[in-house]
């Protein structure tokens, strides 16, 4: 039972980090139906923003006076250096196809996703980056089940950015012009909304998010590569198919269930930790088959896709 | 300078610095100091590049190339009028001798370039059928490539059984994956079908990966047998066959151009056949397909099988002339530089495909010292091909838009 | 009194095809201007020209004694232009209350803002039964209303109208048309009314324009169109 406990404590800590990234991917898939591959590349630029701002930190003696801190400091930085990156990427491959058809803009992603990830490599080398490790030690046990404070930090940072991201989206004026422009565009101009500034924005909160999860990934499995982003990326997206694309509580649930899957049948089916990696499609594959609309339905007109 | 364009410059300043902060952080901060040279050198090659280009782009836009392009069009117009004119055969005799004549024209690398130039063909018009024909984005491809290679692969190890039988064997098992998969996507709308179909390759290199006992895992499979022919013999006024592995590049080389061939003729036929236009009416409208008495789910089920066909087949050649396979050649980028092909030459035109395949194995290798850069290249050209010319290099003349384009 | 609304020599193209022909029209401050016309004639896109949806290739098109030809759409209601479209476009996922905070989202008043939506509420007190539910769970006149109140959200000087009877029942279409009279008078809104109901249209504007084929074919009082021979023969179904 223990067992179960630690794994479950496991997958929330990853199924969290799912739904961070799965948010990027639901909010802009909403508002103008592109996969934006690109993502996922998001999502690894902020998880070596982070071992770069730790690491020199770390250098500078910071991390040994204040961790949490600088922890804290790197998060908000690498979250905003993500978020203008993917406005940049937004303004620069999908701002001029908003005419074309829909094949180009997902082509025109997924070249920038491979730019990008290529980019990385070549800034930052073709080897794993470890994370400075001094401040994540420490934890407890509790009922039998080991909880590392970073889990906990982890948890608790997740839990925040997905009240924050929840309080924007449904009370803020931003928010509701979000909603506005995803459910169509042509009424929200009329209305006075200038759409390409929303559109940025929902990339920009999409990316702070996803570089928040790249760090906490980083910061989990103490390390990074240039391609990092990829396959937690198609988890993500399966993630938030799965909750429902376009619907932002389902991503944040779509996220969970896959974290959790991917832990547990990796803990309990025999040869589960090679195929951990299957798991996640499968069930993408499933929920397509069997529901369509993903389990919490869809929050995009049929008539549009 | 008019209003507009002191903004677009403006504009362009602007992504300029926007630029060098997002490259700073990557360059500048390393070992516990700030660069900032080093950055800059990079920076300034980039924004020398940029700036060019953007004052061609300026010009060009203001008029003030026509000079030079308004020839280069004619011209170009020209050539493509006397091309649409001439008979087919004129054009495509020189095309077939040199590919004939190929070999003996150049070394061992040119060939080797050529052979994965082929090859590439293959693939590309394989993922034709699915995506320029029939209209499916299908991310995964390179599943049914490894299918077929995995396929030859298992065969001539351990049952040693020859290229030439296996090659249907490859092709059948490649079709009946394709079923497999497409059975349960196919119902998928658009984007949900791209995903799926990515996660499905990504399935088949995981279990290529992990499944150890029959496939090696990520060692691979050595000692596969390349294809061989028998050559009648004569010694003494006695007749036989000898037998003859075509371990030669030159040989090698015949087999894919047949290959080839056999892909062209096959896919060209299909194009302009029943089912192709079946598979066109699918693209072009799905609802107004089925309206029309077109069964969509089981014609886009043979798209897909037939595609992966021709990947299957192209896989077989693969293992053939590696005499190695491992999951490492059927990643997800294989599969998005099939599909860049396929764009990049024109989506369900036939040369358009060829072009592709040409310009992105083949010109990669005429810039070998700039071999670290070529997947950036590739992927920003990718990006930057979409804007100026989205219908591909060589567009079919047979393709409208895909209905649910339109909002 | 001065033109708050022309159009000049307008030309539009949908790709190759020309929607518009040199359409010129002016509509005075406080003005009921209706334009008529058969499907496909050009009224909407005329709309959508002057909102800068569809972009004219042509003409020149003044507002308030300012050309807003190269102005975005979403410029035009912080100078008091809305639009209630064709088709009505509510937020289908947007509850009533906020379908109406969006027609008011740029404006920063919060008090006026309040008044207002009191004051649409009284126009219209089906919306304020309804205020919690989704845009897209209304009935037709339901959201045909909801359309005009979200529009009137914005405090316009000026409100283009798309055919608010498409789909209507007469009851309804001239509840609705009532009201449009109402908010002209009580509020000195200019309107500008597309319709194909030329009948009604006719009897509740001031002036109108005829079009066909994308072009202005005649304009005259309404009331003096309603007796024209050609009109009711080809409009008014006498």
């Amino acid at each position: 039972m223990d067992y179960f406990f630690q794994q479950l404590i496991n997958g929330l800590t990853l199924g969290g980090v799912y739904a961070l990234v799965a948010l990027g991917y639901t909010m802009v898939y909403g508002i103008i139906q592109l996969i934006n591959f690109a993502h996922g590349e998001i999502f690894a630029a902020g998880g070596y923003l982070g071992v770069i701002l730790l690491s020199y930190m770390a250098s500078q003696g910071l991390m040994d006076s204040h961790p949490w801190f600088g922890l804290a400091f790197a998060l908000i930085l690498a979250m905003g250096y993500c978020a203008m990156l993917a406005m940049a990427v937004e303004k620069v491959a999908y701002k001029p196809l908003r005419q074309s058809s829909r094949l180009s803009v997902l082509l025109s992603a997924l070249g920038m996703s491979i730019f990008l990830q290529n980019g990385l490599m070549l800034t930052q080398g073709v080897y794993d980056k470890a994370y400075p490790t001094e401040f994540t030690h420490g934890g407890f046990e509790w009922l039998g089940v080991r909880v590392s404070y970073m889990q906990i930090g982890i948890l608790a940072v997740t839990a925040l950015l997905l009240v924050l991201l929840n309080t924007l989206v449904f009370k803020t004026r931003i928010g509701k012009a979000m909603r506005a422009t995803a459910q169509d565009k042509v009424m929200s101009a009329l209305v006075g909304i200038h759409s390409d500034k929303v559109i940025s924005t929902t990339f920009a909160i999409g990316a702070a998010l996803a570089a928040a999860a790249g760090i906490m990934v980083g910061l989990y499995y103490g390390s990074v590569r240039y391609d990092m982003g990829f396959v937690p990326g198609i988890k993500a997206f399966a993630a938030a198919v799965l909750g429902g694309i376009g619907n932002i509580t389902g991503a944040m649930i779509g996220g969970l269930i896959i974290g959790m899957v991917e832990i547990l049948a990796a803990a309990y089916i025999p040869a589960g930790g090679e195929y951990k990696d299957v798991f996640a499609f499968v069930i993408l594959i499933g929920v397509l088959y069997f529901m369509p609309t993903g389990i919490m339905g869809e929050n995009v007109d049929d008539t549009r896709v | 300078m008019t209003r507009g364009s002191r903004k677009s410059w403006q504009y362009f300043g602007l992504g300029l610095a926007w630029f060098y902060l997002l490259l700073w952080p990557l360059l500048g901060i390393r070992d516990g100091e700030l660069h900032f040279a080093a950055t800059f050198a990079v920076w300034l090659r980039v924004a020398v590049g940029a700036t060019i280009c953007f004052v061609l782009y300026r010009l060009g836009k203001a008029g003030r190339l026509d000079g030079v392009l308004h020839p280069l069009a004619a011209a170009r117009d020209a050539v493509g009028d006397a091309m649409s004119r001439a008979p087919r055969w004129m054009l495509l005799t020189p095309v077939i001798v040199f590919a004939l004549a190929y070999p003996m024209l150049t070394n061992r690398y040119a060939q080797d370039v050529a052979i994965n130039v082929l090859v590439y063909i293959c693939l590309g018009l394989g993922l034709n059928v699915v995506v320029g024909l029939c209209g499916l984005l299908d991310l995964g491809y390179i599943a049914f490539y490894g299918v077929g290679a995995y396929t030859y692969a298992l065969l001539s190890v351990h049952y040693s059984v020859p290229f030439w039988v296996c090659l249907p064997i490859c092709a059948v098992f490649a079709a009946v994956a394709g079923c497999f998969i497409g059975y349960p996507t196919l119902r998928m709308r658009g984007d949900y079908l791209a995903i799926v179909t990515l996660g499905f390759g990504e399935i088949v290199r995981i279990v290529i990966n992990n499944w150890m006992a029959l496939t090696g895992g990520p060692n691979g499979i050595l000692g596969i047998k390349s294809p061989g022919i028998y050559i009648p013999h004569f010694v003494d006024g006695s007749f036989s066959f000898e037998y003859l592995l075509l371990r030669k590049l030159e040989y090698l080389y015949y087999v894919i151009l047949a290959l080839a061939a056999f892909t062209i003729v096959a896919v060209h036929r299909i194009n302009f056949s029943r089912i192709g236009r079946a598979f066109e009416a699918i693209r072009e409208d799905e609802t107004a397909a089925e309206l029309m008495g077109v069964d969509t789910f089981r014609f886009k089920l043979l798209a897909y099988a037939l595609g992966a066909v021709f990947g299957g087949l192209a896989g077989a050649f693969f293992a053939a002339r590696m005499r190695f396979v491992s999951p490492e050649s059927f990643t997800f980028i294989e599969s998005a530089m099939v599909l860049a092909m396929v764009v990049l030459g024109g989506m369900g035109s036939i040369p358009g495909v060829i072009l592709g395949a040409l310009a992105l194995v083949a010109l990669p290798e005429a810039f070998r010292e700039f071999e670290l850069y070529r997947m950036l290249a590739f992927g920003g050209a990718m990006a930057v091909m979409m804007l100026v010319r989205p219908a591909g290099l060589w567009p079919a003349a047979r393709m409208g838009k895909r209905s649910d384009d339109t909002e | 009194m001065a033109a708050i609304l022309e159009l000049e020599g307008v030309c539009a193209h949908y790709g190759r095809i020309q929607a518009l022909r040199d359409v010129s029209l002016r509509v005075e401050e406080g003005e009921v201007v209706t334009i008529i016309g058969a499907n496909g004639a050009g009224k909407s896109t005329t709309l959508m020209t002057i909102c800068g949806i569809v972009r004219a290739t042509a003409g020149e098109v003044r507002y308030a004694g300012e050309s807003i030809r190269d102005k975005r759409p979403d410029q035009l209601p912080a100078l008091g232009l809305c639009q209630v479209p064709e088709g009505r476009r509510i937020f289908p996922r947007l509850t009533v209350q906020e379908n109406l905070d969006m027609g008011a989202f740029l404006r920063r008043d919060a008090d006026e803002i309040e008044a207002d939506l009191g004051m649409v509420f009284r126009l219209f007190p089906v919306l304020h039964e309804r205020r919690k539910q989704h845009g897209g769970t209304l009935s037709g006149g339901e959201q045909q209303m909801l359309a005009i109140a979200r529009a009137l959200m914005g405090r316009p000087r000026m409100l283009l109208l798309d055919e608010p009877s498409l789909g209507l029942s007469p009851m309804i279409s001239q509840h609705i048309f009532r009201i449009i009279r109402n908010v002209n008078e009580e509020r000195g809104m200019t309107v500008l009314l597309v319709e194909q109901n030329a009948n009604m249209a006719l009897k509740l504007a001031d002036r109108a324009y005829v079009m066909e084929t994308g072009a202005v074919v005649m304009e005259d009082d309404a009331a003096a169109l309603r007796e024209n021979a050609d009109i009711k023969k080809a409009y008014l179904g006498q």
